[in-house]
């Protein structure tokens, strides 16, 4: 009992701080970790383990399997045409919601963030219902002998409704704090508008741009569901990364299925690498406006 | 370069913030946009800098009406209250930018530019911080900068919006000083924007007034000071006591005190407002006939180079009073004491 009251004595006397108790620290810490291992790395060790089952030979044979390359190069397609319109989507975007007043504006910010909320498979058949034989642009397209879906312009449209938001919402966030004095700044000392964007604009926001491309790039490979409703799984011709790895596992191909898979977690990892210098990056700048503002 | 401000209107919205201003600054003059926030002043210098596009009216620089594209081509220097710094340059890569982002033809070569941008520097007195990132300057620096950075394009007229509004008191007071030195020194037309009396009065060649849109009077530090053009300028440029009194016989009364009406047409009954500054009330130990009233100290604060007495009137109003140090010596007065104040007809202002 005394032992209990000098305790309860002892801890009113020190300054209170939130989260004090080691305890609950421990325990929510080894929490959050176990999580991350249950679901994060255990996974992961998962794939390259199946990947590498039969060896390195075997590894390396299924990458260069005709419809792996396929798969991979109709991808990186993809991936290259999506990732440059989303950009400069991002960017105007992320441009006309932080720079101007004008009606519509919030409902253009919850516009972005759309594809976010839909499903994938919803997305894809979205464009289906837009283009398919029976949509409503079909008879048109199929008069002028042009074919979007099951075809690559059908998962080029579907793989850009998936990942318009991403570079946007990385960009507004990081151009609504900067403000747009220093562009007023450029154009007051007579820099075009090209020029306030490359000098001005630009360098303030590379490091979050940058990271939206990223993730948009990340997205864009990985997409399975809206790619999977339009493609139509045509072998050598229609069929992404992720497309391809379901029907090889569906093979029972279970090596050839995780070698494909483990490009797609490389770049899952190097997405999160540059994650984490974009924050570092970030912290820097701030802590270095924050000592000088004192000043 | 003179500036000329023409009829300009603007709102925002169903705001209006400008309501057709004109306002004429003369080549070389140092003048400043005095107003309280909201006022619309900042609006107005951006206008003229071609920020912001007015509803209704002209600019004229030098005579030559301003249209609304021809935004960097204007000449004009602007300093940014938050210093607005490209944070990710170096402060020579700064003052350099006006230069460097020239169509080639007009562009400076390397050597001249550098030769310039070190003039500046040390016109700004900030030589030898050449490479350091705004991020590594105090606040007086970066504006001492930004001032650099606005002059390097040689602009005939500089605009300074708020220049010192968010720097400490101290540094405040000696940029200022320094500012009108320089003024004195480059006698380039400037248009400078501020909320603090104290810094439009010292720094100013003239000063003009905004409120609610309009301009209220335009004049000399001394002229605004003590003929306010009314009561709004009145209360604006200093401390103030409003006593509310009523029109009888042609004088207004506050309290037992009778003042003289300016030359209107009274109305007899009608309420008026007299305003009166601090350091104008005269504190008596007894009563002056009827040209006073009686009050109740009800706070002393004896710091700086005047005292501060906060007061009760005999109708229970606070009256703010400043007395000299000796004065308040000889009247020996503490909390609790009752005195009498008056003051002169002359330097009340009254409006009905």
């Amino acid at each position: 009992m005394k032992e209990m009251r000098a305790l309860a004595i002892g801890s009113v006397a020190r300054p209170m701080r939130l989260g004090e108790k080691a305890g609950v620290r421990v325990a929510l810490t080894a929490a959050a970790i176990g999580f991350l291992m249950l679901f994060l790395f255990l996974p992961l060790l998962a794939v390259f383990g199946q990947a590498f089952q039969k060896g390195w030979a075997a590894y390396a044979a299924a990458l260069r399997e005709p419809d792996a390359r396929a798969a991979m190069q109709l991808t990186l397609l993809v991936t290259g045409i999506v990732v440059p319109m989303n950009t400069i989507f991002g960017l105007a975007a992320a441009w006309a919601i932080s720079r101007f007043t004008f009606r519509g504006k919030s409902a253009l910010s919850v516009l972005i963030a759309l594809p976010l909320a839909v499903s994938p498979v919803i997305a894809g058949l979205i464009f289906v219902l837009l283009f398919g034989q029976r949509g409503v642009l079909g008879p048109f397209l199929a008069a002028h002998d042009v074919r979007i879906i099951f075809a690559v312009p059908g998962i080029v449209l579907a793989t850009l409704f998936v990942t318009f938001p991403l570079v946007a919402r990385e960009v507004i966030p990081i151009m609504e704090a900067q403000g747009k004095e220093q562009e007023e700044a450029a154009v007051v000392l007579g820099a075009s508008g090209w020029q306030t964007f490359l000098r001005v604009t630009l360098p303030g926001i590379r490091w979050g741009l940058l990271y939206g491309i990223v993730l948009c790039a990340a997205r864009a490979m990985g997409e399975f569901g809206a790619v999977s409703v339009v493609s139509g799984h045509i072998r050598g011709l229609t069929n992404t990364v992720p497309l391809y790895v379901e029907i090889v596992y569906n093979e029972y191909n279970f090596a050839g299925a995780f070698a494909v898979a483990s490009t797609l977690m490389v770049v899952a990892l190097l997405t999160i690498v540059l994650k984490t210098i974009v924050e570092w990056r970030g912290r820097i700048e701030r802590t270095r406006g924050s000592e000088a503002g004192t000043g | 370069m003179s500036i000329h401000i023409l009829n300009v209107s603007k709102a925002f919205g169903s705001v209006q913030v400008l309501d057709d201003v004109s306002l004429v600054i003369p080549p070389g003059e140092l003048v400043a946009l005095l107003g309280p926030s909201g006022s619309g002043k900042t609006t107005l210098l951006r206008i003229v800098a071609g920020l912001e596009v007015a509803d209704r009216g002209q600019i004229m620089l030098e005579g030559e009406e301003q249209t609304a594209e021809a935004n960097g081509k204007r000449s004009v220097g602007f300093v940014f209250q938050h210093y607005a710094l490209f944070r990710h340059m170096s402060v020579l890569e700064n003052v350099a930018f006006g230069l460097r982002v020239r169509p080639r033809r007009l562009r400076p070569p390397e050597g001249e530019i550098r030769r310039k941008v070190r003039d500046l520097l040390s016109l700004v007195q900030m030589d030898g911080l050449a490479d350091r990132l705004p991020d590594q300057l105090s606040g007086g620096q970066r504006q001492r900068v930004a001032l650099a950075r606005a002059l390097a394009v040689e602009p005939k007229v500089l605009l300074l919006d708020e220049p010192f509004g968010s720097l400490d008191a101290r540094v405040r007071k000696e940029l200022r000083r320094w500012l009108r030195r320089l003024h004195d020194e480059l006698h380039i037309t400037s248009l400078f924007v501020t909320h603090d009396q104290d810094e439009a009065l010292e720094v100013a060649d003239r000063v003009a007034v905004i409120h609610e849109g309009r301009v209220q009077q335009v004049g000399t530090p001394a002229d605004v000071y003590h003929h306010p053009a009314n009561s709004f300028v009145y209360r604006f440029l200093g401390d103030v006591n409003l006593f509310q009194g009523r029109v009888v016989d042609g004088k207004v009364r506050v309290g037992n005190l009778a003042l003289d009406l300016p030359d209107r047409p009274s109305n007899g009954g009608a309420s008026a407002a007299v305003y009166v500054r601090p350091y104008q009330l005269t504190l008596h130990p007894y009563p002056q006939g009827e040209l006073c009233f009686r009050a109740e100290v009800k706070r002393i604060n004896p710091g700086g180079s005047m005292v501060k007495l906060g007061l009760k009137s005999e109708w229970g109003a606070p009256v703010e009073v400043e007395l000299s140090v000796e004065r308040f010596r000889d009247l020996r007065v503490a909390v609790g004491t009752t005195v009498y104040v008056s003051f002169s007809r002359e330097e009340a202002v009254v409006e009905q």
